[in-house]
């Protein structure tokens, strides 16, 4: 028995011939954020992808001290949910039918319940709640990605670039909705380029290369680790 | 031609493109929802007229013994499935669902067929026998392709209609049917007669057209749905599972299509094969609409049923290649005017 939420064991993943990832190993505690970051084409996407259960993969990943469920519906109903890259909202279907069927596999009382709480979160989401999700703009994308992910009432929310695309304003915005969402208890695995935005919030972090864990630590040693001051963290001054 | 030659093909045209229009919108829906091009979607049109027939004529539907023949050996496919994970609720259920429910439609049949029951027990008893198969076809030839190409979905929909064809000839032979009508009579409306089985097409068209108005922006599940045919991806990450909208898009499928066989079983003589042409002809309508717009398919297809009475009168023999040819420009202006865009 261990008290990890999410234990990741030597995880592969190859697309063909070609493997992407060469046995990742992590492990997050229940209640924390932990942050992954790294170059483009590191890997990062098709690590949250395979704990998501959307492509296949070796090794063992468990879930709750458990071996995870198979597929990805049974993930979800477990309580993972994953906001991909490309958000993969419903884009002709209405900001409204868009948060309901977040919460698809909930009963009809908890998906009202959440309804209501997750347009407290978002009040930008409940005036657009009749227009359709294609005509929103970046931001309100991204916070409708977040809206529907936590539709599910999930607990282990998986969140791959948030702030990608996004302006600096509005990144600040949904990297402190995430830190929040941590204080409801739900754990967050989240992939970001923007290493030093994201290991403010965290409590842990992993860089990752080519496929493979570099470094890992408390998210504040790596914040202040030299050697990927010049490579991830961009010099502190140039901030802002 | 004068008017009223002109107002009985226009009323030809109608009732044969409400028709049309049934096959059309439930061809887009399989599509949308599952990718599959579904043309053995006319074979359940042609299940449906006939069992309707072989109900009015007091015998019993050999339909309800394919059904059973389906359910067996998807119930057998189900227990290979488990041979892993075997769980007895997976077994109660597979046995409920793929032996109890065709025996029971089975027993149904049998105690109904010799009973002369009124036409609506009839049309009824035909949609419980025939809509099931939709989820028998869905779970034996599509469900263990569900992530294949377009392209070898559609193969595989050419063998099941050559299939589903053979197996009506071994079932009800090579005699062509006719049901008898829902309700007969005639209405005058103004001065031109108009059937009562013409209305009931229109009527029936009109309803599931509203019904699956409703289904789709009204019902979680009609949501889920759509939300599939938008973006299979977001689908599966909010848990919709891609068997359920499948088994739901092809029961639906069904439903319509038998509902189809029992509005044209009573003005068409239908044989074994009828049904290929049959959905050929909503294939156009769901062309026109690009395999994706409802409401433009409906249209279509009454469009279709209209040209196609009109050509029948004036040059019958190029019926079929004038309806067929309406594709053409169709496609050459969608060439023209879309825009490819990447799938998502």
């Amino acid at each position: 028995m261990t008290d990890m939420l999410l234990e990741v064991d030597g995880l592969h993943v190859s697309y063909g011939k070609a493997e992407v990832l060469h046995g990742i190993s992590l492990a997050m505690k229940p209640g924390s954020i932990l942050t992954v970051i790294g170059a483009n084409g590191a890997g990062k996407t098709t690590l949250l992808n395979a704990i998501m259960g959307l492509i296949p993969s070796t090794g063992q990943i468990r879930y709750n001290g458990q071996p995870i469920p198979r597929t990805v519906e049974a993930r979800v109903a477990a309580g993972l949910c994953l906001v991909p890259e490309k958000r993969e909202l419903f884009g002709t279907m209405t900001v409204e039918d868009n948060i309901e069927l977040g919460g698809f596999l909930r009963s009809k009382h908890e998906r009202e319940q959440m309804q209501e709480e997750v347009y407290q979160r978002f009040p930008r989401l409940a005036e657009r709640r009749k227009q359709l999700a294609g005509t929103l703009s970046g931001g309100e994308r991204q916070m409708l990605a977040l809206a529907r992910a936590l539709m599910s009432r999930p607990r282990l929310l998986l969140l791959d670039e948030p702030s990608l695309g996004l302006a600096p304003k509005i990144v600040a915005d949904i990297l402190q909705i995430v830190a929040e969402l941590r204080t409801t208890g739900v754990s967050i695995l989240l992939v970001e380029q923007n290493a030093r935005a994201a290991l403010e919030i965290a409590d842990e972090g992993y860089l990752v290369e080519l496929g493979e864990v570099r470094k890992s630590g408390p998210a504040a040693e790596l914040a202040n680790d030299p050697s990927l001051m010049e490579g991830y963290l961009g010099r502190q001054d140039s901030e802002d | 031609m004068d008017l009223t030659i002109a107002t009985f093909l226009v009323q030809d045209g109608l009732t044969n493109g409400a028709i049309y229009a049934l096959l059309g919108l439930a061809l887009v829906l399989v599509f949308s929802v599952t990718r599959v091009i579904f043309i053995p979607q006319g074979e359940f049109v042609a299940y449906g007229a006939m069992t309707l027939s072989f109900l009015d004529a007091g015998r019993f539907p050999p339909t309800a013994s394919l059904l059973l023949c389906f359910g067996c050996l998807v119930f057998l496919l189900n227990l290979w499935d488990m041979r892993r994970e075997f769980s007895v609720s997976g077994l109660a259920r597979n046995a409920l669902l793929n032996l109890a429910l065709p025996a029971a439609i089975y027993l149904l049949a049998v105690t109904l067929a010799s009973t002369q029951p009124g036409a609506m027990v009839k049309a009824l008893l035909t949609i419980l026998i025939i809509a099931p198969m939709g989820l028998y076809v869905y779970r034996i030839a599509y469900k263990p392709l569900a992530d294949a190409s377009v392209l070898v979905l559609l193969i595989v929909s050419v063998g099941v209609h050559l299939a589903l064809m053979g197996l009506g000839l071994v079932f009800f032979g090579a005699e062509g049917l006719r049901a008898k009508a829902l309700s007969s009579g005639m209405f005058m409306v103004g001065s031109f007669p108009v059937s009562a089985q013409s209305l009931w097409i229109y009527g029936a068209t009109i309803a599931i057209i509203v019904g699956l108005y409703f289904f789709f922006e009204k019902t979680l599940l009609g949501k889920a749905l759509r939300a599939t045919a938008v973006n299979r991806v977001g689908a599966r990450l909010v848990g919709v599972r891609t068997q359920l909208t499948g088994v739901t898009a092809f029961v639906l499928a069904a439903t319509i299509g038998a509902v189809s066989g029992i509005l044209i079983g009573p003005i068409a003589t239908v044989y074994y094969d009828t049904g290929f042409l049959i959905g050929l002809k909503g294939f156009v309508a769901a062309i026109i609409g690009g395999l994706a717009s409802f409401p433009v398919t409906a249209f279509a297809a009454i469009g279709v049923g209209i040209v196609e009475a009109f050509t029948s009168f004036y040059a019958s023999s190029y019926k079929e290649v004038i309806v067929f040819g309406l594709i053409i420009p169709v496609l050459v202006w969608l060439s023209i005017s879309t825009t490819v865009h990447e799938d998502e």
